[in-house]
């Protein structure tokens, strides 16, 4: 009885409405504190300028991309969305904790094999990071901080991301449902 | 008056740990809400669970109103925020290219770091991608830069653009939002059931 009722817990998730209500509060506290919104992608960005940066420092410098987020005496990872990343790993690991989430493991659909999910994992992830760039955020900095602003940029994405994900969603169908 | 570091009411050293604070809600709230979950994430785009859409849109309007309602009330000086800029074709193709990622990754960035926090294997391949992607951008950047600089509106907000009231623009906003809520219940209850 006691198992059956753990083994319960782990997929009761907040009411949606309440998640986002405490959201809202935060990007409004992060800008009233600091003066911008959240962000998530930059914090990758910056982990890889710092490896090409240490790897291949005459090339960094070449590059006209990495060099914008190099600095003569500061790391690219003294940055306040690794900062902020740091405290999401951490926030997420709480609430996994005490939720009782925590554990190795590959989520997917029983109709696809673990392999399967990876490799489409592999490909989602190079997509949106290379969207991410050509937009200069992804749904935390552009279009989540980008609307509780009313950026006109903000929308576009938004409206973009989730325009382009029903469209395909289609031939996406068999690894999801 | 906010925001408050840029204008110097908290020292700026409090920046770096104000950051880390901010995070652990961030993540916490997004970990709770159950983003650490891809199929979670993934039911918005197959309607057997709109969660993604009710978190996103709620925090979306909330944090809106109160940007809105604190400079009236004079706290805020929302001239003074932060606003994502406009590059017209980078958001577009950008915004095109993450949506077939997030359909096919089943997470976004943020919460992709929620389940690495967790230990699921498939989040910390999908991390790995992304880097693989911030790479690929930067050594083709000369092939991008046309559309990552050019195009470009300033950091303008839907008043700018369309010279609409902002108040009123909220207010409509708020109205799509409840009726998309109440649709996507309505979906929910005809698309069959997915357990996960």
């Amino acid at each position: 009885m006691k198992k059956e009722l753990k083994q319960k817990s782990k997929h009761i998730y907040w009411n949606p409405y309440y998640g986002g209500f405490l959201l809202g509060i935060l990007i409004l506290f992060t800008f009233y504190l600091t003066g911008r919104g959240l962000g998530a992608s930059g914090a990758m960005k910056s982990s890889v300028v710092s490896i090409i940066e240490s790897v291949a420092p005459t090339h960094a410098e070449e590059s006209s991309y990495y060099s914008k987020f190099i600095t003569e005496d500061e790391s690219p990872m003294k940055n306040w969305l690794v900062f902020e990343t740091l405290g999401v790993l951490i926030g997420a690991f709480i609430s996994g904790g005490l939720s009782g989430r925590i554990g190795w493991r590959i989520q997917h659909s029983p109709k696809i094999t673990s392999k399967r999910r990876l490799v489409f994992a592999v490909i989602g992830g190079v997509l949106f990071g290379l969207g991410a760039q050509i937009a200069r955020g992804c749904t935390s900095g552009a279009a989540l901080s980008g609307m509780a602003v009313l950026s006109t940029g903000g929308f576009i994405t938004m409206l973009a991301i989730f325009g382009s994900a029903y469209a395909t969603a289609y031939f996406f169908r068999k690894n999801w449902i | 008056m906010g925001p408050l570091i840029p204008n110097g009411v908290i020292p700026f050293e409090w920046d770096n740990i104000i950051a880390i604070l901010i995070g652990i809600a961030f993540g916490f709230v997004l970990e709770a809400s159950g983003f650490s979950s891809s199929r979670k994430l993934a039911g918005v785009f197959y309607g057997y669970d709109f969660a993604v859409l009710k978190v996103f849109f709620t925090a979306a309007l909330v944090a809106v109103i109160g940007v809105y309602y604190m400079d009236y009330l004079g706290f805020l000086d929302v001239n003074q925020l932060y606003v994502h800029p406009t590059y017209l074709w980078g958001a577009i193709i950008g915004g095109i290219i993450m949506g077939v990622g997030f359909v096919a990754g089943g997470f976004c960035p943020g919460t992709s770091l929620c389940a690495v926090a967790i230990g699921k294997i498939d989040a910390i391949v999908y991390v790995g991608g992304i880097m693989v992607g911030i790479f690929i951008f930067s050594e083709l950047y000369p092939l991008f830069q046309p559309i990552y600089e050019g195009y470009f509106y300033g950091n303008v907000t839907l008043e700018d653009s369309l010279g609409i009231n902002p108040y009123w623009f909220v207010f409509i906003f708020s109205i799509i939002a409840i009726v998309a809520f109440v649709i996507s219940d309505m979906v929910q209850k005809r698309v069959k059931k997915i357990f996960y």
